[in-house]
C-alpha cells in the first residue's frame, strides 16, 4: 500500500492513467489513512461516503478517457470553505452544526476538475491562531514529533490541512492564509504551501476572517502539485468584487523553468535576532543552492517591515470584529436562549466563541471605535501602504524575495498557548506578504536539530506566482528533503 | 415670509434639516440579485448575501449606481466619480450581517440644491449636503407569535439613497414643500417611486429652535416619519415642545425621538448616551466605486425635463400662471396628461379644466391621473367643444359628469342630449322678445337698476335649457333693454 502514500498528485495521475490502480482503490487507501490517523485530529468531518461514491464516477471517466485534470484526486478541505451539504464549522462552536446550502467557488473549481472531497479539516477557530490550538474541536497534532518524542503543533491556522498532507491523509489540501496560515503550517510540517496574490482566488464561499487579507491556497507534498492545484483553484469570479481578471498562466510550466539569471533579494531586515541557528544555517545553504542554479543574490531593504506585525494585529481584528458580527444567534448559528435580545446576543457570543476569537473581536472593536479610529485603524492603513511601497521598490530590483518562513520550527503543544504575543511573533515573516497582497510559497528544506522540518519562504511580485514556483522547485530539487515523518500514530 | 412662532418670551425660529431615505427604483437589490418587489410573502426575496450567510460577498448593482448619479444630477449636485462603501456596525435582529453597507466619508453625490415655492411669487433654495447609497435593513415582526419576534428579510439589502439637506428649512410648511419637491424630482427621474405608504420614502427630521439671530439650539432627531401630513405635525409638535422646555428653563436633551401619529406627539426613542458607536470603516469586500466622467455625461444627456424647467416652459409656451404651472408640473403624470390634452387646443382652457373640474372630480372619486376615468382624447374633445363655442362652460360641466361615468365621447353626448349651444341670434331674439312682452314690470325695473338684466338672462336660459350662448344673450338683451 505504501506506493500510494509516497506518490505526488502528478505521479498518481499518471498511474491512474496507466491503470496501475483505480480511483476507488486510491480513495479507499486514503480513507484508511484518514481513519487510522484520527489521533492527529486533523479532520473535523470525514466524508468517506461522498468520496467512495465519486470515486466510482472518476473510474468511469478514466475508462472512457474523459478524465479531467485532477480526476480522482482525494483532497482535504479546510473547514473555512463552505461545502454544499457538508458541515462547515470554521472550527467554532458557533457554527458547530452549520451546513451550507452552497459551495465555495474555489472548491467548486476543484470538483469541476475531478478532485474528490475526502473530509473537512481542522483549523484554528475562524482561522485565528498559529498553532491550531484554538479550535473548538481540539488541537491538531503535528505528524512530526520532536527529538524528545514530544508532540508539537502543526502550526496554524491551517493546521489540519498541513498535518493531513504530511501524514498522507489525502494527496493535498486547501488552506486559507490571512497572515501566514498556509505557509507557517506548511513550514512546520515539511509540506509545500502557497498563498496566491490577493485576488487570484475567489473568496466567495470562504468564511471570512479578515477580508482584505484572506486568500485560499494549496498545501501539497511537492511544488509541482502546488502548481497543479493552483491551476485549478484560480479563477476570476464575478461574485467576488476583489477577484482579479488578470490572465491565469500555466503554473505547472513555471515549475520546470530555469532560474538562471533571476535576481533574488534577501532583505537585510531579516537578519534580525530571534531566528533559530538551524534556520539561519539553512538560509545560507539555500543561498548557495540558488547561486549554483545561476541566480543572483541581491541585498534589499524593506524598512517598514518591522511595523508589519502591529499593523496586521490592528487591521485583521478590525475586519474580523465586523465580519463575525453576523454570528449573533438570530439566524443559522448556535443560540443561547435568554430573557431578552441583548442577553441572547451576549450569552450566545460568550459561549459560541473561544478566547482567541473574543480577544480579536475586542481588539477590533476597540481600534475602530470613535476616538481611537485615527490613532489605530487609520494609522495602520498608512503603515500598510508604506509596506506595500517597500515591496514595490524591492521588486523593481529583484524577481523574488527569499528568506525563512518562520523564526523557529514547530513548538511543543501547549508551549505558547498562554502567551498570545509570543504566538503572534510566529507570523513575523509571513504577515507582511498578506498586507501587501503578494504571492508567497513555503518550501521544506530540511530538518533542524530537534528533527523538525524547516521551511523557506519565497515572496513574488504581484501576480507573479510563476517566479516563486520556479525558484521553489529549484530549492526542492537541491534540498532533497525526505517528506515522510515517522508514522508513530499507526503502530499502536 | 414669517415663520416665527410666538412663545411666552417672544418669537422663536425653527431650524430644520431633513435626511430622506429614498428607495431606488431597481429590479434587484443594491448588492444582490434578489427581487425588490413590494408585498411578497415573508422571506421569499432573500439571497444568501441578504441573509448574511457565511462567506457570501456583496457585488454592486450598477443600475442603482446610475440611479444615484441621475438623482444627484436632478439635485444640481456634484457627482463624485470616486466614492467608498463603508460598514456601519451595529447589532439588530433584522440586520443579518451585523453591519449595514453605507457610504460615510466619501459619498457618491456631494453638494446640491432643491428649490421650493413659498408662494406664487417667492421661492427658496434648500441646500443639499450629500446623497449616498446604502442598504436597507429587514423588518422585525413582533405581532405574529406570543413568544417570538420574527424577521422578514425581503427588504434586507434593498438600495436606498440617503439625501441629507442642510438646516435651511424654517417651518413645517417648508419641510412639506421640500419633501414634495424632492419626491417630484425623483419621480420625474424615475429613481424613486416616492410611495410613502410602502416605505419607499421616509424622513428623519432634525428640529431645533432658537431666538432669531441666536446660535443654533440643541436638536432632536425625529426618526422615520412616513407621511407628508405627519412631517408637518411632528415638526409643529416638536418645536412647541422645545420652546416650552426652554421657556420653563429646562434643558433640551439631544436625542432621537419617534412620532406617534395616533397621539400626534413625539417621544424619546433613545438618548444621546444610548447612541451607537457605529465604528464605520471601508468595506474590504468592495472596491471603491469609480466611474468615468463619460458615464456622468451620458446619464446627463438622457435626463428628462425636470419640474423647474417644465414650469418655466409652461409659463412661456402656454402663457400659464405660476399657480397653474406649479400644479401641473407637480407630478410628471399630470404634466404629461396636460400636454397631451392641450395639444392643438387652447392651453389656458385645458389648464383651467384640468386644475379645476378635472382635479375636483378625481379627488371626489378618489382616482389618480394614472387611472383616469376620462381619456386624454375625450377630454381634449371636450376642450375643443368649449373652445369652438359649441357648448357653454356650464353645459360642459354636465357633459363632463356624464363622461366620468363611462368615458363616453363628449361629441356623442352633446349630439344625443341635444346640448349644442344656441348661437342663432334670430332664434334667441324671438325668445327674448317674448319674455320682454310678457314682463313689462321687469322691463321698467331694469331701467332703474341695470343689474336686473341677470333676471332676463336667467329666463332665456330657462327657455333654452341652458343651451343659449351666454355672450350672445347678454349682447341681445343689452341692445333691447337699453
Amino acid at each position: 500500500m505504501a506506493e500510494f502514500s509516497n506518490l505526488s498528485i502528478k505521479e498518481t495521475i499518471s498511474s491512474l492513467k496507466n491503470k496501475d490502480f483505480s480511483v476507488s482503490e486510491l480513495v479507499d487507501f486514503h480513507i484508511t489513512s484518514m481513519e487510522s490517523g484520527r489521533e492527529l485530529n486533523a479532520f473535523i468531518t470525514e466524508t468517506s461516503d461522498i468520496a467512495r461514491k465519486k470515486a466510482i464516477d472518476c473510474d468511469q471517466s478514466y475508462l472512457k478517457g474523459e478524465e479531467k485534470p485532477l480526476e480522482g484526486i482525494p483532497l482535504g478541505i479546510k473547514d473555512m470553505f463552505c461545502t454544499k451539504g457538508v458541515k462547515t464549522t470554521a472550527s467554532s462552536k458557533m457554527l458547530e452544526n452549520f451546513i451550507p446550502p452552497y459551495e465555495s467557488t474555489v472548491t467548486q473549481n476543484l470538483w469541476n476538475d475531478g478532485a474528490i472531497l475526502l473530509g473537512k479539516l481542522n483549523n484554528d477557530e475562524f482561522a485565528m491562531g498559529s498553532s491550531n490550538e484554538t479550535s473548538f474541536f481540539g488541537e491538531v497534532k503535528n505528524p512530526w514529533k520532536n527529538i524528545k518524542g514530544n508532540f508539537t503543533v502543526p502550526g496554524g491556522s491551517s493546521g489540519g490541512s498541513a498535518a493531513s498532507v504530511a501524514a498522507g491523509m489525502g494527496l493535498a489540501s486547501l488552506g486559507t492564509d490571512t497572515g501566514g496560515s498556509i505557509r507557517q503550517p506548511a513550514s512546520f510540517t515539511g509540506t509545500v504551501g502557497l498563498k496566491p496574490t490577493y485576488g487570484r482566488c475567489s473568496r466567495w464561499g470562504i468564511i471570512a476572517f479578515a477580508s482584505s487579507l484572506d486568500q485560499a491556497g494549496p498545501i501539497t507534498k511537492t511544488v509541482k502539485d502546488c502548481a497543479l492545484l493552483l491551476n485549478s483553484i484560480c479563477s476570476y469570479d464575478s461574485k467576488d468584487s476583489t477577484s482579479s481578471q488578470k490572465k491565469i498562466p500555466d503554473f505547472e510550466k513555471a515549475t520546470d523553468e530555469s532560474i538562471r539569471g533571476m535576481k533574488i533579494g534577501i532583505p537585510k531586515e531579516y537578519e534580525a535576532d530571534g531566528i533559530s541557528k538551524d534556520i539561519i544555517e539553512y538560509i545560507e545553504k539555500g543561498k548557495e543552492w540558488l547561486i549554483e542554479s545561476g541566480a543572483e543574490i541581491i541585498e534589499i531593504s524593506l524598512p517598514h517591515i518591522k511595523y508589519a506585525l502591529p499593523c496586521y494585529y490592528i487591521i485583521a481584528p478590525a475586519e474580523a470584529s465586523s465580519n463575525l458580527a453576523r454570528y449573533d444567534g438570530v439566524k443559522f448559528t448556535h443560540r443561547v436562549d435568554a430573557e431578552n435580545i441583548i442577553d441572547m446576543y451576549e450569552e450566545t457570543r460568550s459561549q459560541g466563541f473561544g478566547d482567541e476569537v473574543k480577544r480579536r473581536i475586542m481588539i477590533g472593536t476597540y481600534v475602530l471605535s470613535s476616538g481611537y479610529y485615527d490613532a489605530y485603524y487609520l494609522k495602520a492603513q498608512k503603515v500598510r501602504a508604506m509596506i506595500s511601497k517597500d515591496f514595490k521598490e524591492a521588486f523593481s530590483k529583484v524577481d523574488a524575495i527569499y528568506g525563512p518562513s518562520t523564526p523557529s520550527t514547530a513548538f511543543e503543544l501547549g508551549d505558547k498557548k498562554k502567551d498570545p504575543l509570543e504566538m503572534y511573533l510566529n507570523d513575523v515573516f509571513t504577515v507582511p506578504v498578506n498586507l501587501a497582497g503578494l504571492p508567497a510559497i513555503s518550501v521544506p528544506v530540511g530538518l533542524d536539530r530537534k528533527n523538525l522540518p524547516i521551511g523557506m519562504q519565497l515572496i513574488g511580485n504581484s501576480f507573479d506566482e510563476e517566479s516563486i514556483l520556479s525558484i521553489a522547485s529549484c530549492i526542492e530539487k537541491s534540498a532533497k528533503f525526505d517528506l515522510n515523518p515517522n508514522r508513530w500514530w499507526i503502530n499502536e | 415670509m414669517n415663520n416665527l412662532i410666538k412663545g411666552e418670551t417672544g418669537d422663536w425660529e425653527i431650524v430644520i434639516g431633513i435626511e430622506v431615505h429614498a428607495q431606488i427604483v431597481s429590479n434587484s437589490k443594491l448588492f444582490s440579485s434578489a427581487s425588490t418587489k413590494f408585498g411578497g410573502e415573508h422571506n421569499t426575496q432573500v439571497s444568501f448575501v441578504d441573509a448574511g450567510m457565511p462567506g457570501m460577498l456583496p457585488v454592486i448593482n450598477w443600475v442603482c449606481v446610475e440611479q444615484a448619479i441621475r438623482t444627484g444630477l436632478g439635485l444640481n449636485a456634484k457627482i463624485n466619480n470616486y466614492s467608498i462603501f463603508d460598514r456601519k456596525n451595529y447589532f439588530y435582529p433584522d440586520l443579518p450581517q451585523g453591519y449595514q453597507i453605507s457610504q460615510f466619508k466619501q459619498p457618491i453625490v456631494g453638494e446640491g440644491s432643491v428649490t421650493i415655492d413659498i408662494d406664487d411669487k417667492k421661492s427658496k433654495t434648500i441646500r443639499i449636503e450629500r446623497l449616498h447609497l446604502e442598504q436597507d435593513a429587514g423588518k422585525s415582526l413582533h405581532d405574529q407569535h406570543p413568544e417570538f419576534s420574527f424577521v422578514d428579510l425581503n427588504r434586507s439589502g434593498v438600495a436606498l439613497m440617503e439625501i441629507v439637506s442642510m438646516p435651511d428649512i424654517s417651518s413645517a410648511d417648508e419641510a412639506q414643500s421640500y419633501i414634495k419637491k424632492l419626491r417630484s424630482i425623483m419621480r420625474y427621474l424615475g429613481t424613486c417611486d416616492g410611495n410613502m405608504e410602502e416605505g419607499s420614502l421616509r424622513a428623519d427630521i432634525n428640529v431645533s429652535v432658537r431666538k432669531p439671530g441666536n446660535e443654533l439650539g440643541t436638536r432632536c432627531e425625529i426618526k422615520n416619519v412616513n407621511s407628508i401630513k405627519f412631517i408637518g405635525q411632528a415638526i409643529d409638535y416638536e418645536a412647541r415642545r422645545q420652546i416650552e422646555l426652554i421657556e420653563d428653563s429646562k434643558e433640551i436633551d439631544q436625542e432621537t425621538r419617534l412620532f406617534d401619529p395616533k397621539k400626534g406627539e413625539t417621544r424619546t426613542m433613545r438618548s444621546k448616551e444610548e447612541a451607537h458607536d457605529y465604528r464605520y470603516f471601508p468595506d474590504p469586500d468592495l472596491l471603491p466605486l469609480s466611474f468615468s466622467e463619460n458615464i456622468i455625461e451620458e446619464i446627463k444627456s438622457k435626463l428628462p425635463e425636470l419640474p423647474d424647467n417644465k414650469k418655466e416652459r409652461f409659463q412661456k409656451e402656454y402663457s400659464l400662471s405660476t399657480y397653474d404651472s406649479n400644479l401641473l408640473v407637480s407630478e410628471i403624470e399630470i404634466a404629461e396628461f396636460f400636454e397631451a390634452v392641450a395639444k392643438g387646443r387652447d392651453p389656458k382652457i385645458a389648464a383651467n379644466w384640468i386644475t379645476g373640474e378635472y382635479f375636483a372630480a378625481m379627488n371626489k372619486l378618489d382616482f389618480s391621473i394614472v387611472d383616469s376615468p376620462v381619456s386624454i382624447d375625450n377630454l381634449s374633445k371636450l376642450i375643443k367643444l368649449i373652445e369652438e363655442n359649441i357648448i357653454s362652460t356650464r353645459i360642459a360641466k354636465d357633459v363632463f359628469e356624464i363622461m366620468l361615468e363611462n368615458n363616453e365621447d363628449p361629441e356623442e353626448i352633446v349630439e344625443r342630449e341635444e346640448l349644442k349651444q344656441v348661437s342663432d341670434s334670430r332664434e334667441l331674439e324671438k325668445i327674448i322678445d317674448n319674455i320682454i312682452a310678457n314682463n313689462r314690470d321687469q322691463v321698467e325695473a331694469v331701467k332703474l337698476k341695470p343689474k336686473l338684466i341677470g333676471w332676463f338672462v336667467g329666463q332665456v336660459m330657462k327657455e333654452t335649457n341652458g343651451k343659449a350662448n351666454p355672450k350672445l344673450v347678454n349682447d341681445l338683451l343689452n341692445d333691447k333693454l337699453n
